[in-house]
């Protein structure tokens, strides 16, 4: 089960403190797990799980950060059209988050880098790693196609209901599919009809 | 990517004025009165998303507002309406009274995107319930009624409903369940769905003949439905086949441990029963109709998985596919793995197909993650179907992290691997614990990543025999990480650049004469010696990968591992292993390759675990004197390892006493003063030499003490500290000196000596003070009948006048 996907940013922002990151895209799946054992409010509850959700983006952009560096990689820009030369030279891992830092059950976070954005995927620790990662990069292409994210325009955030489309063909309520390229040529052209509009 | 616009956006969203967004809420309200939706309203419902979604503090819709949202999301049959009021009413809460109600009928024909926002908003458990209560109806009905997405996204809602709370579900849900699973995963239609221009769900009679289904490589498929199945287009029971597939291993994982912990009692002499019957039915499959649901569901997920590691032999001719035949192999092989811990009687059938499948995958580097569950497997029923796991084993400590040290996944799942199953691999597998410096590569290559794995690690990897070894190890993490570096840039440009732009270090680890050094480092056993006798060398010849990111990022890693290896090792050390450590502690000191920061660090972190040990083994001190003597007795030592030379110091004086051992010798105690005396001498009678700071006002006031406090067990030598101490006195009353510059610190210093010298004045006082006797060190208050006595009467007093 994916707890959660992210999209957020990896580089340095002005206004921000070094290290820092802005969520551009989130969703979390399933009930909030404050919601079941806690006895907090509701405005309180939606406040921690987006703290929570920051929590991971920051440590996702550290990993990134940490891991180009040791790389040695020079960050590339590429241009709109270029979506698979993107893709192909992302960067990816996945970081261990300890139970309680920040939920409350162990997780592991995938993420895969794409020059200034980072696709996260949040899951269970005994979760098949490999089909995430498959997914995550499929996600992430669908995005980089749709929401022209290589361009310098804002989509991703005025058209969130793509994501949101996109999440729920690929990745229904956080359940990672196997998908072979018939099942996933059936759903991407749901997705397209619906890009289209 | 990201661009000033995105970034004003967000601010305008976050900043934008309560009156502003008073009216921006009943322009939408109006929009969406009239019946049709153009731009105008889906631009303002995205815009309304953002402004909710940027700010982590909520915004309370208009209850008008929330309402009409809320119908259009239960009532439009435009997806784009209902994604967007579904999006808009999870970042806002209800206005109370008008929570969602969670018992209406209405939601079985409840769409993915509602379910989206019920999920999201439920309160309780309870909630949760009625919601699996109501999708389980809806899977018993007729499956035509509804519109098709309202079934197969069912799954995926069962499934985080279990992960959250599985006692959700009733036993007849979980019965009812496990027979809809089984009928689709094993009894879904094998001819093709037809009409794939319609690309929907459903096949219609009118569409052309469809044909049977194909495996991944083109060929007829001779055998039931799997996730590795192709067609032109799906029927639905085979897009239910592949949402079964894909929660089954979860499914499995949750009700099987649940089911078998009912009885406590005669679980075992029912299991025996049950077992015997369960292998005799399940040999043939169509008796295994006689079984109990999740019994047949467990025997029916059992020959998916076969079929499917079958079925991934073949050659997919996408590479897409490809990828998801590695995928499902892992998943196969975890669910055959959780099958047959709930039935062991499986494991006969089990073990021939997943030793097949090790054989065809072991000598492929490129299928290493598909080999981690297989060894879990060998872990967990290897010794019950007495098979020898050796190879496996040798494969996982010894090839992975030898080869595949920088694959960041890999490393990510076998620590993980390692973590899981820590009890059963130090009992059973002893090449764990001697792997120790393959498993370590992972550590070098990429620290930030997996070093909380190695927090959690570490300890189960110090033990008595491998103890030194790991700690030198440890030392060399860096020198480790740039060997690697090293050793990967070999092999990407195997020949040597003609222009001499190739790096030195590069040269070296080609040089057939250096090899070995390098070598001993990328060693994959322990067991063939601490470290080796050219540590020097080998700094130097690595001595440009310092500023290499990779290895910086390594060192800095070191020291917390260091922290959590003398924790663990002073629990199963005895007093010769720890005599040992003090050794290389020392030696080491000066043998450390040189990143800035990385020396001093180590230093930091060995001066605090020498005081440590020798506080737990006073003896210790008596017993390593000559080896501790002759490192404080070193004047250069004084400059160059400040931070140790001075706990050296600390701990000579401090345990050198009979108090300590019985066997420190008076001769002991002034051979200890003498050297400590020359080297206090040269220190504050000369300038440092060149190239070094002045030594700090520290080191100066603990020699003096500890001088003091051998001393005060030796009183002959009082006279001699005392001397020195009152010329101290002297010589800086001058005024400037050359072995400190600072007026602070100089009048720091004397003043410790003018202490000294008047607690020296009386022998008997300061040897009290300055060695004083156990039960002064180590109080025990409250059993002194001395001391408890004012104790007890102090606590009466205040508990009657309480009153």
């Amino acid at each position: 089960m994916v707890h959660c996907f992210l999209i957020h940013t990896i580089c340095p922002i002005n206004v921000l403190g070094a290290g820092e990151s802005r969520v551009l895209y989130s969703r979390v799946f399933g009930p909030d797990e404050n919601t079941l054992d806690g006895d907090l409010g509701p405005e309180e509850r939606r406040l921690l799980q987006k703290e929570k959700l920051l929590v991971v983006a920051r440590q996702v952009r550290s990993a990134v950060a940490l891991s180009r560096e040791a790389s040695g990689q020079v960050v590339v820009e590429t241009v709109p059209g270029e979506e698979g030369v993107a893709l192909m030279e992302a960067d990816s891992g996945v970081l261990r988050l300890r139970a309680g830092d920040p939920f409350s059950g162990e997780r592991s976070a995938l993420w895969l880098g794409i020059q200034s954005l980072g696709f996260t995927l949040v899951c269970e620790p005994h979760e098949n790693l490999l089909l995430a990662e498959g997914t995550l990069r499929n996600l992430a292409r669908h995005c980089l196609e749709h929401l022209h994210m290589l361009a310098s325009g804002s989509e991703v955030l005025l058209k969130s209901d793509r994501i949101d489309v996109l999440l729920s063909r690929l990745l229904p309520h956080g359940q990672l599919l196997f998908l072979n390229h018939r099942f996933v040529q059936s759903l991407e052209k749901e997705v397209t009809a619906y890009m289209a509009k | 990517m990201y661009s000033h616009g995105s970034e004003s956006l967000i601010k305008q969203a976050r900043e934008i004025q309560e009156p502003e967004l008073q009216k921006f809420y009943s322009r939408i309200a109006k929009l969406l009165q009239g019946r049709e939706y153009g731009h105008e309203t889906i631009d303002s419902l995205q815009r309304l998303y953002l402004i909710l979604s940027a700010t982590k503090y909520t915004r309370m819709l208009p209850s008008e507002l929330q309402k009409r949202l809320l119908s259009l999301l239960l009532s439009s049959s435009v997806e784009q309406l209902q994604v967007l009021c579904s999006a808009v009413l999870r970042e806002t809460l209800p206005p109370s009274g008008q929570e969602l109600n969670f018992n209406q009928d209405t939601s079985s024909l409840l769409s993915s995107h509602a379910a989206v926002l019920l999920l999201s908003q439920t309160g309780s458990r309870g909630d949760l319930s009625c919601l699996s209560a109501q999708l389980l109806r809806s899977l018993e009905g007729r499956p035509s009624e509804g519109p098709a997405h309202s079934l197969t996204h069912t799954l995926p809602i069962i499934n985080t409903i279990l992960t959250h709370s599985p006692e959700c579900l009733t036993e007849d849900h979980v019965t009812l369940l496990s027979k809809k699973l089984v009928d689709w995963l094993r009894y879904a239609s094998i001819q093709q769905g037809g009409g794939a221009s319609s690309g929907g769900f459903f096949t219609g009679p009118r569409s052309r003949q469809p044909g049977p289904i194909a495996e991944l490589d083109g060929t007829v498929s001779g055998d039931f439905f799997t996730v590795l199945c192709v067609g032109q287009g799906f029927t639905e029971d085979q897009w239910m086949n592949v949402y079964s597939f894909s929660m089954l291993r979860h499914w499995l994982l949750t009700y099987n441990s649940t089911s078998g912990g009912h009885t406590t009692g005669d679980t075992d002499d029912r299991s025996e029963v049950d077992g015997s019957v369960v292998s005799m039915v399940s040999a043939t499959s169509s008796s295994s109709r006689l079984l109990p649901p999740k019994e047949r569901l467990r025997e029916k997920a059992f020959q998916y998985c076969q079929r499917l590691i079958e079925q991934s032999d073949r050659k997919a001719q996408k590479r897409t596919d490809t990828e998801l035949q590695k995928a499902c192999l892992v998943e196969a092989v975890c669910i055959l793995d959780s099958v047959c811990v709930e039935d062991a009687s499986l494991v006969y059938r089990a073990f021939p197909c997943v030793k097949a499948l090790y054989g065809r995958l072991s000598s492929d580097l490129s299928f290493a993650r598909v080999l981690l569950p297989i060894a879990q497997f060998y872990l967990n029923h290897g010794e019950m179907a007495a098979v020898d796991c050796e190879c496996v084993w040798k494969l996982v400590f010894g090839r992975f992290p030898a080869e595949l040290f920088n694959d960041h996944f890999l490393a990510h799942e076998l620590l993980q691997f390692l973590r899981q199953n820590l009890g059963n691999l130090q009992l059973r597998v002893p090449q764990y614990i001697s792997s120790f410096p393959n498993l370590l590569k992972f550590l070098a290559w990429d620290s930030p990543a997996v070093v909380d794995d190695f927090v959690d690690l570490l300890p189960s990897l110090v033990t008595a025999g491998t103890a030194v070894e790991l700690l030198h190890s440890l030392l060399d993490l860096p020198c480790l990480s740039a060997t690697l570096v090293l050793q990967l840039r070999s092999m990407y440009f195997p020949i040597s650049e003609p222009g001499g732009r190739g790096l030195l270090s590069l040269e070296a680890f080609r040089s057939p004469s250096y090899r070995g050094l390098f070598l001993f480092l990328l060693r994959g056993e322990a067991g063939s010696g601490d470290t080796i006798a050219r540590l020097n060398k080998l700094h130097e010849l690595l001595a440009e990968a310092v500023d290499w990111a990779r290895v910086v990022q390594c060192a800095q890693t070191v020291p917390v591992l260091l922290h959590v290896y003398f924790n663990t090792v002073i629990t199963v050390a005895d007093e010769k292993l720890l005599a040992q450590l003090i050794l290389v502690l020392l030696e080491r000191s000066s043998l450390l390759f040189n990143i800035p920061k990385y020396i001093k660090e180590i230093h930091r972190v060995f001066s605090c675990h020498l005081l440590r040990l020798c506080k737990l083994r006073p003896s210790l001190v008596v017993d390593q004197s000559h080896e501790l003597l002759e490192f404080a007795g070193t004047t250069a030592n004084v400059f160059s390892k400040e931070d140790v030379f001075t706990h050296v110091v600390w701990v000579l004086g401090e345990y050198l006493s009979v108090s300590s051992d019985s066997r420190c010798s008076v001769e002991l105690i002034t051979s200890c003063f003498e050297s400590l005396e020359a080297v206090l001498f040269e220190v504050t009678s000369s300038a440092p030499p060149p190239g070094e700071a002045h030594a700090a006002p520290r080191v100066i006031t603990s020699l003096m003490s500890a001088l003091a406090k051998l001393a005060s067990r030796s009183h002959d030598l009082i006279p001699r500290v005392s001397l020195f101490l009152s010329k101290l006195r002297t010589v800086t009353r001058g005024g400037s000196v050359p072995w400190c510059s600072n007026e602070e610190d100089i009048a720091a210093v004397v003043t410790r000596g003018e202490e000294l010298w008047s607690l020296l004045k009386v022998p008997s006082v300061a040897q009290i003070v300055l060695t004083p006797p156990p039960h002064v060190t180590t109080p025990q208050w409250h059993r002194d009948t001395n001391a408890a006595m004012p104790l007890q009467l102090r606590a009466l007093t205040s508990l009657t006048q309480s009153h």
